[in-house]
């Protein structure tokens, strides 16, 4: 049970973490600051017998990504900004489709090409709306290079279980930064399994059976026949056209999520249990947040953090169960205003909600959040 | 943060700076301390300035990036003018003796010391400046031991290269002891 003490960047631990789940297959396009994924993804995968592809572009990255999940393999893709938007049809499809796939998005900064080699966390509300149409998302985002390990494990999970794409929204900060992490014997991590059906019995490809989750998947090939399509579907798994089916679907895609939320939201909370004041932060700005909350507390001042680990779904009880004990939430990320319209949603005006935001490529500094706080003081 | 080494490593694209971060952070954690490295760069592959930044610290690191060094190095021109300003009062600059420092630059500590003309003079490879960079910070700090630092340089050097690493180590040393 020896543990392997390594200093790691967060993208490298991402695909340890990913390997450790079980992933056989990576395709995808290199961009920074994702690239490192792709790089040890293609010096990885072939020594265990997997596959890696670099594809011609971020499409045809997760479309690869998800052919290979339908045959049974565990797939990633791992993109930033500018590939997430152009992976983001494919995206909806694997909702509609239930195909278990992983998409890394290492965020960058700005809009477009943007700042290629800088943070930023500007894609927050397009992992939830970035595809069209009501679907079901899983996103994940860690704040250290050991939780980026733990959470890539996380989103193969949740893909399995869940027979749907997971997110796994990281950024330049955790992406890049090299610390310390110790990796735990493979005995130690919990592996899920999709569930497939047995040789010989009745398969439906879209029907879900008694006591499960989602339907059982058969891996093409294994002699299983059946059909995929992004188009509204019945149980064979062929077109649909009528609407009641259509709504059976739909709830049903929606459901996976919403009767779930406390097998998928996670979180953390540091001296929140008497804090007046609350800061939300998540991904690498909540280093900053956490720097900032030591030296706000050695001045005597209550505040505490609360970091959303689970994204989407967000976490909307939580949240709003500690705006009736504070004063003040202020929330700290990298964009003009995102996660904080979701805070302000869930509060509805039992405190008073303010916005930390920085979106030129930088980190948010301990020093800039403390002088932010003390404005709302 | 007294205890906390914060130290930024600045240079051209290529002299391998982000090396030297991460094999002094890896000696540090063999010492059984914290640390965190993190790199800033342009969209080049070679050229341009880098910079490599290393937090060392007896306790848990939550900020993970340098923001007002204690120590600064800088091996070309360019990457001085543009990262060798920010630093502590009580802290230390490092400069190759090839650089002009920018006018009004003051610390506690500024070194001139030929680093690249002793890499390729003295161990006969420009390639290994950053490896004579570092024996001479670890020498005027201590702030690893000097079994980790070789230790740690040896799992990251190419097969082959172990000797000149060597004497690159030995080098720095000796100018941290002439400054």
């Amino acid at each position: 049970m020896a543990k392997k003490v390594k200093f790691l960047q967060g993208n490298e631990a991402c695909v340890e973490g990913a390997l450790m789940a079980g992933m056989t297959f990576y395709s995808g396009y290199p961009i920074t600051p994702s690239t490192e994924i792709a790089e040890l993804s293609a010096e990885k995968l072939p020594r265990i017998g997997g596959k890696f592809i670099q594809m011609e572009d971020e499409i045809a990255g997760i479309a690869a990504a998800i052919g290979a999940s339908l045959t049974g393999a565990k797939a990633m893709t791992a993109t930033s900004g500018p590939g997430f938007s152009l992976k983001q049809e494919n995206i909806g499809y694997a909702a509609l489709a239930e195909v278990p796939v992983v998409i890394v998005n290492v965020q960058r900064g700005g809009p477009s090409t943007g700042l290629p080699t800088a943070p930023g966390q500007g894609d927050l509300m397009q992992a939830m709306w970035g595809t069209h149409g009501d679907h079901p998302v899983i996103c994940l985002t860690p704040d250290s290079v050991k939780e980026t390990f733990d959470l890539t494990i996380r989103a193969f999970n949740l893909a399995e279980k869940y027979r749907t794409p997971v997110i796994l929204l990281t950024d330049e900060i955790t992406g890049h930064m090299r610390e310390k992490i110790e990796i735990p014997d493979a005995s130690e991590i919990e592996v899920y399994n999709r569930i497939k059906p047995n040789q010989g019995d009745e398969y439906k490809a879209y029907k879900v059976y008694d006591g499960d989750l989602v339907p059982k998947m058969a891996d093409f090939g294994s002699g299983f026949r059946y059909h995929v399509t992004g188009l509204m579907h019945d149980e064979t798994g062929f077109p649909s056209n009528s609407t009641k089916n259509a709504g059976v679907l739909m709830n049903r895609l929606m459901a996976k999520i919403e009767d779930n939320l406390d097998d998928l939201i996670t979180y953390e909370e540091v001296e929140v249990a008497d804090a007046e004041y609350l800061i939300v932060s998540y991904g690498g700005t909540a280093r900053t947040a956490k720097a900032a909350i030591k030296t706000l507390r050695n001045e005597g001042i209550k505040v505490g953090l609360f970091r959303p680990i689970t994204v989407w779904p967000f976490p909307e009880k939580q949240v709003a169960e500690l705006s009736k004990k504070v004063k003040n939430i202020l929330v700290a990320e990298l964009n003009y205003g995102q996660m904080v319209r979701e805070v302000e949603r869930v509060v509805k005006g039992n405190c008073d909600v303010r916005h930390c935001g920085k979106a030129n490529g930088e980190v948010l500094t301990p020093e800039e959040l403390i002088r932010a706080f003390k404005e709302v003081l | 943060m007294s205890k906390q080494l914060e130290l930024r490593l600045s240079g051209s694209g290529g002299q391998g700076l982000i090396t030297a971060g991460i094999i002094l952070a890896e000696a540090a954690l063999k010492d059984n301390k914290n640390a965190i490295q993190t790199q800033s760069y342009g969209p080049e592959a070679r050229g341009g300035a880098s910079k490599a930044e290393v937090i060392i610290s007896e306790t848990s690191i939550d900020f993970p990036k340098v923001t007002l060094p204690n120590m600064t190095l800088a091996l070309t021109q360019i990457a001085s003018d543009k990262y060798i300003k920010d630093i502590t009062e009580d802290g230390t600059i490092i400069i190759d003796d090839s650089i002009t420092l920018p006018a009004g630059v003051t610390a506690k500590n500024v070194y001139k010391v030929p680093i690249i003309k002793t890499a390729i003079n003295e161990v006969g490879k420009e390639i290994v400046a950053n490896i004579v960079a570092l024996g001479l910070i670890v020498g005027l700090t201590g702030i690893v031991s000097r079994e980790s630092l070789e230790a740690a340089i040896m799992a990251r050097i190419p097969k082959g290269t172990e000797d000149l690493n060597r004497l690159a180590l030995e080098k720095g040393y000796e100018l941290a002891k002439q400054v």
